[in-house]
């Protein structure tokens, strides 16, 4: 199968390139091709760093290319700030707009004695029905590294707390979301790219509704 | 809950994993990529692997081994040595590191850290620091010594101010060594790590010393480090990470065990 990834210039894609690989996808990434984005069978956006960088995907004209990819059914898997570009948008940048497929805004984690960013390895509390976490047992861990969070919602797929409760992935038929990395989460997080490498539409209804 | 890191640490000499006392008496522990995926496969949270020559033989890290050790690697991969430039950064995270951790040049140009996190986030800097107390000193911790060159020469910086600092430029991690404790299997500085933990409101690994399961609880207590890192335990076939979290957490401490 074949994975369009893109690239808006945040970060790194070397990881998540490679564990797409292992798992016998192929990969195209672009960063601005839009027929890429048109001809796309599956779409993963990738993203660490800061929400401003996902201005670039307004610039190159990604974002309606994308925007209408997903309104065909193609499945989407944002990870980190990937996942909150899916959002109205985040404190992070309060002028960027994301997505906006999912109408809540992204924020800072609240002030507490614990430390910020949230790095390390957390639970998920997954909701059932949720197809891209499918066979993800309670006591398994993902790893995390981030300041902002999505809030809880109906189209959250797990939560993790830390400091307070946040979404830690998100799901609405084809398109999904997860705020830590599945591609440095070990067994558990390949089995999360598999789950979303092996989507497909004919079995909606399935899902988390 | 967010568990406590215990993070593999793969010294690496010319290719191999080596191991040290106090940065000498090196002694060869096999091979990095092997290294780091038994250590991924037994349970390890993430894995660190330091070019402890690059700096003062002036190598460039070893590209070709970064490559091969992130290939079947799905954890928390960070390269450390001879990283002067946010170029030198830039072909690290290309041959797939996830976090680059820089010493001495940092120590000579701060703004390194502020160029890589700009380039590539502040999850993807940690700055590692080489302490020493100070015996002589009226207050040996916050007057601890940051060291250069693997150890060899004094930078002129305290510890607990230069984390600081670090952190302001926007490093997302502390690694603080303890060269009075490394390789001595004696424990770590609780005391200097819970006050560089307390300076500074991003993670700290914890580093040196070493030696039982009760030196991790310690440093994860009185310590209040994230993270710990572990070397000359796990080589060998002396402990495993899994043998190691396990007895963590039959002492309460919250660690992810593998599956």
């Amino acid at each position: 199968m074949r994975v369009t990834v893109i690239d808006y210039k945040a970060g790194n894609l070397t990881s998540v390139l490679k564990a797409l690989h292992h798992l016998g996808a192929e990969t195209i990434v672009t960063d601005g091709d839009l027929a890429l984005v048109e001809s796309a069978e599956r779409i993963v956006l990738p993203g660490v760093g800061h929400f401003a960088a996902t201005q670039r995907l307004d610039a190159t004209g990604l974002t309606p290319a994308i925007r209408a990819a997903i309104a065909r059914g193609v499945p989407f898997l944002g990870i980190c700030v990937g996942m909150q570009w899916l959002y109205a948008g985040s404190s992070e940048a309060p002028e960027q707009p994301g997505l906006a497929h999912f109408s809540e805004q992204c924020t800072h984690f609240a002030e507490s004695h614990e430390k910020v960013p949230h790095v390390g390895w957390n639970s998920l509390e997954v909701r059932k029905g949720s197809r891209l976490l499918a066979g993800v047992e309670p006591g398994e861990f993902v790893y995390f590294t981030h300041s902002y969070k999505a809030p809880v919602t109906a189209d959250t797929a797990a939560t993790t707390f830390y400091i307070e409760p946040f979404a830690a992935a998100v799901e609405r038929a084809n398109v999904m979301g997860v705020q830590f990395h599945p591609e440095k989460s070990g067994a558990t997080g390949l089995k999360i790219l598999r789950n979303f490498l092996s989507w497909n539409s004919t079995e909606e209804g399935k899902g988390t509704e | 809950m967010i568990t406590k890191r215990i993070i593999a640490c793969l010294d690496v000499r010319d290719g191999r994993v080596v191991k040290g006392v106090q940065f000498v008496d090196i002694v060869d522990a096999g091979d990095p990529a092997t290294q780091a995926a038994r250590h991924a496969r037994e349970g390890a949270d993430e894995i660190v692997l330091l070019d402890i020559t690059a700096t003062h033989e002036g190598r460039g890290t070893l590209l070709d081994t970064v490559r091969r050790t992130a290939r079947e690697l799905f954890v928390p991969f960070c390269v450390g040595g001879g990283i002067r430039t946010a170029d030198d950064a830039a072909q690290v995270f290309e041959a797939g590191a996830d976090k680059v951790s820089v010493n001495s040049a940092a120590l000579k140009d701060p703004m390194l850290i502020d160029a890589i996190g700009r380039s590539f986030g502040a999850q993807a800097v940690v700055v590692a620091i080489d302490a020493r107390r100070d015996p002589e000193a009226a207050d040996p911790v916050r007057e601890a010594q940051v060291y250069v060159q693997g150890g060899r020469k004094l930078a002129g910086r305290r510890v607990v101010e230069w984390a600081r600092e670090a952190e302001n430029r926007g490093a997302g991690e502390i690694l603080l060594t303890s060269m009075n404790s490394d390789g001595m299997r004696t424990g770590f500085d609780c005391e200097l790590t819970a006050a560089v933990s307390e300076a500074v409101g991003i993670p700290v690994i914890a580093s040196g010393g070493a030696g039982t399961v009760e030196h991790f609880v310690d440093v994860f207590g009185r310590g209040k480090a994230d993270a710990a890192l572990a070397a000359s335990i796990f080589h060998f076939g002396v402990s495993s990470a899994r043998s190691l979290k396990e007895e963590l957490a039959r002492a309460g401490v919250s660690v992810r065990l593998p599956c």
